[in-house]
């Protein structure tokens, strides 16, 4: 039997610039205000001493690795990892690996990306091929819409809820973007972007930076006293769901195959009862409605009788996207994996003040790159 | 060796712009339109549905040569009838040449392909005309100016229609041209166009032809003259000794003045109802003039039916304004020069030609699995590298799901785009040829090669899916 991960390390310190349209910030500028966050919040005022290896994750830089070590001046082994919008997570889970191998002590995980240094309000629409076109995220994920809604009956008015709770959370979250609510009205009568998706419907692109210092877990309680800990890490890859021939379109492979794993590593049999907090990926409202179904949360079809129940809200059963997820909070791509771990860790710690889970002591995050084509899964406990 | 036409085929892009909304007035329905290539259309893409469609049903691998003939080829360096022949995945030593210049190219062209075939070089020859002109905003050109394209098998047995003449003259006259880098066509004060151009050319090809035939105007059933516009095209006619009965409709008021490729539109209508005995003409008036006469044989009854020019007329779009039509064909001022930027890598381009141009994928040999990009590991079976070429642009497919975009640059948005089922491989594409809330899911859908995009500066190809047509 494969060992796991679970207990081997723990998260010792975390931190989140101010996501948003960071016009007079710089990467190194965001990296700095992460990682001297991360770095404050596990104690550590010497990182040239304390740190000893970097992973960071960004999909959009244009200098590699070097542009992290360079604005933090951490001449470590450094390694920057890309999976679209898995990023994070993916980061994250790299880092993880070479503290359990045994190869370092301490680590430091920064995610980041600048989006809107490029002229652009959305994502841009990608003509590098003659072929998938047109490539815009909203044109990938509403591809699953058609089917969905004609096998399971759901319709806009089940996504506008998601929008709407994502909407609020993030008013209640200091470093997220859009501190706003949203009516249904206002949702319903947005601009199209990609049927059935409006405005409302997508993720809002941002600039940010988080970060996270991790640890052996036994030496955690060097750094503070309620270190939390790795339960479960992955990250699955998935084949391209436009050409996959035997894909449904009611749900998305890789964040199934991803959960079944985490699951087993963590131990988890009854997800919806287990997991008291989650961050999913919501870079569209339909993602998180078959995230719900496809992490188990509820069964194949059933996500919208949760959504009019209120499952999914602050004070409901599983409170998720407690900062208001890619849709409030922002997505820089890189960032976005390693900014769900901070919320989460906040969580744990009962440290997330207005949005606060009461006694959360499990929380998943979920990360999903390219069309999709990846998904990367972390759970945290105490 | 007796050459003729074997099979035909036409393409008229199903956007009709009313000619009452020129100028952006609005239009009544049921007034006179033009056929308008749109946004993704052009000389190529028209050229090569026109070909498909000539080569319906009939094995592509005979094809010995193509050859293109239009005006406004998208390029000025870099062949179209090459392009073409891969489009068709017709053989790799297939015979390739472009005729352009003039008015008169498709008639040249057909003439060459006869020619050929009458002195034994080439057993079948496609010869595809199509032409997308632009007459200026508000110039009179633009209202007689229409969109399309024909598309002939010439061969050396079973013709549906034989060669019995030819006959071409050269003259020198600047009555229509377009100089380098000139998007609009240019004429000369129009009584001089067609009082010494264009009328005294089809008289002269129409005499020649007769005394070379040994025949007399009012022995041929139907006369397909190119024209540039109706009363021109009438009075052409007089000039020439044919009977009014007798012309075939030159349609415009439906679809315009076609260029390089009307003279062979007319004559693929004409095809598609004419009867065993009958005699054909076909004039092309353009810097001289070139005239035949074809002879209709039995054959043409055993010829399945094509899509030729009325099952086209049938099928229309009107266009909802003059500025939709404008933004369609890149005549309105924008914030963005298009880039100068290289564009797509050609070596990609090149490493794909067989997937983005033939639209040809592959079957696995093991488990039998088609899939689309080729691929080297199997991704139903595993097994690597033990594939056979299948080529899916003649297949029927159905669409899996879809999706409305309003993000992508379109004169008229959103873009319908599907995940599209074909032989079992799973293709994400554009689906033309409908309204967004038309669109179904498990509709079936047929193929069509399309511009994709601009990049570069240079037209870039692909191919979209179309609801299936009903018919041939």
């Amino acid at each position: 039997v494969r060992e796991g991960i679970r207990d081997k390390v723990a998260i010792v310190g975390v931190g989140c610039c101010k996501f948003g349209e960071n016009w007079d910030q710089s990467p190194s500028d965001m990296i700095v205000d992460a990682a001297y966050g991360a770095y404050a919040d596990a104690g550590i005022d010497d990182p040239q001493r304390r740190i000893d290896a970097v992973f960071t994750g960004s999909l959009y830089s244009q200098k590699g690795p070097h542009e992290c070590s360079d604005a933090l001046k951490l001449w470590k082994p450094v390694t920057m990892v890309s999976n679209y919008c898995a990023t994070g997570t993916d980061a994250f889970r790299c880092a993880v690996f070479s503290v359990a191998a045994g190869m370092y002590d301490t680590v430091l995980v920064v995610g980041y990306d600048k989006p809107k240094d490029r002229g652009v309000s959305g994502p841009s629409v990608m003509l590098d091929g003659v072929r998938d076109l047109p490539k815009t995220p909203a044109g990938w994920f509403s591809l699953a819409a058609a089917r969905y809604f004609a096998e399971f009956g759901a319709g806009r008015e089940d996504l506008a809820k998601i929008a709407i709770k994502n909407h609020h959370n993030g008013t209640l979250a200091p470093n997220s973007f859009l501190k706003r609510e949203i009516t249904l009205d206002e949702y319903l009568n947005a601009r199209m972007i990609s049927w059935p998706f409006g405005l409302y419907d997508c993720a809002a692109q941002t600039d940010g930076a988080a970060a996270a210092v991790i640890t052996r877990a036994e030496l955690a309680r060097g750094f503070r006293d309620d270190p939390v800990l790795v339960k479960a890490v992955t990250v699955w890859a998935g084949p391209n769901p436009q050409k996959d021939p035997s894909n449904d379109f009611l749900s998305w492979k890789p964040t199934a195959w991803a959960a079944e794993d985490a699951y087993r590593q963590a131990g988890i049999t009854r997800p919806l009862e287990e997991i008291d907090v989650a961050q999913v990926h919501d870079c569209f409202s339909l993602t998180e409605l078959l995230t719900y179904e496809d992490l188990g949360f509820c069964a194949k079809g059933a996500a919208k009788e949760h959504v009019a129940a209120g499952t999914f809200e602050l004070g409901g059963e599983l409170p998720v996207n407690t900062d208001g997820g890619l849709k409030s909070f922002g997505h820089p791509t890189g960032a976005t994996g390693v900014r769900m771990i901070y919320e989460n860790v906040l969580q744990l710690q009962g440290r997330a003040e207005k949005r606060q889970v009461p006694g959360a002591a499990l929380a998943l995050s979920h990360n999903i790159g390219g069309h999709p084509t990846a998904c990367g899964i972390a759970i945290l406990g105490k | 060796v007796a050459a003729g036409i074997v099979s035909y085929g036409a393409y008229v892009p199903p956007t009709r712009l009313p000619l009452g909304a020129l100028g952006g007035r609005a239009a009544k329905e049921g007034g006179p339109e033009k056929a308008v290539a749109w946004n993704d259309e052009d000389a190529l893409t028209m050229a090569v549905a026109a070909a498909q469609n000539a080569l319906r049903g009939l094995d592509r691998a005979q094809v010995d040569a193509v050859l293109f003939a239009s005006t406004t080829h998208p390029f000025r360096e870099k062949q179209g009838a090459a392009l073409i022949a891969r489009a068709l995945d017709l053989r790799r030593d297939v015979r390739s040449a472009d005729h352009g210049g003039s008015l008169r190219a498709g008639a040249s062209a057909l003439g060459a392909a006869l020619d050929a075939v009458a002195a034994g070089s080439a057993r079948r020859v496609l010869v595809v005309a199509s032409d997308c002109r632009m007459g200026a905003p508000g110039s009179g050109l633009e209202s007689n100016v229409g969109d399309g394209a024909a598309a002939f098998l010439v061969g050396d047995a079973d013709p549906i229609a034989a060669m019995e003449a030819s006959y071409a003259f050269a003259e020198e006259i600047v009555d229509v041209w377009r100089g380098e880098g000139e998007r609009f066509v240019h004429a000369w004060e129009d009584r001089f166009v067609v009082q010494e151009g264009y009328v005294p050319s089809v008289a002269q090809a129409v005499h020649g032809l007769c005394e070379r035939a040994g025949a007399a105007p009012g022995d041929f059933a139907r006369a397909c003259l190119s024209a540039p516009d109706a009363r021109s095209h009438a009075e052409a006619a007089r000039a020439a000794g044919l009977d009014r009965a007798r012309l075939q409709d030159p349609l415009f008021g439906r679809l315009g003045n076609t260029g390089a490729a009307f003279a062979l539109m007319q004559l693929a209508h004409a095809l598609e109802s004419a009867r065993p005995g009958e005699k054909l003409l076909v004039v092309a008036s353009g810097d001289g003039g070139e005239a035949f006469a074809l002879h209709v044989t039995a054959q043409i009854e055993k010829l399945e039916p094509r899509r030729g020019v009325s099952w086209h007329l049938a099928r229309r779009r009107p266009v909802k304004s003059y500025d939709r039509y404008l933004k369609a064909r890149g005549l309105e001022p924008r914030e963005w020069e298009p880039g100068s930027n290289p564009g797509l890598s050609a070596t990609v381009h090149f490493r794909e030609r067989d997937e983005d141009v033939s639209f040809c994928g592959q079957r696995c040999r093991r488990c039998g699995a088609v899939q689309f990009p080729a691929q080297r590991v199997c991704e139903t079976c595993f097994a690597r590298d033990d594939f056979e070429r299948h080529r899916l642009s003649d297949r029927v497919g159905r669409v899996v799901t879809y999706t409305l975009d309003f993000f992508f640059p379109t004169p008229d948005p959103p873009t319908v785009v599907t995940v599209t089922e074909v032989d079992g491989a799973r293709i994400h594409l554009q689906l033309v040829n409908t309204a967004p809330d038309q669109v179904r899911l498990d509709m079936p859908v047929e193929f069509v090669f399309r511009r994709i995009h601009e990049v570069g500066g240079r037209p870039n190809y692909y191919w979209k899916a179309a609801p299936r047509e009903e018919g041939p």
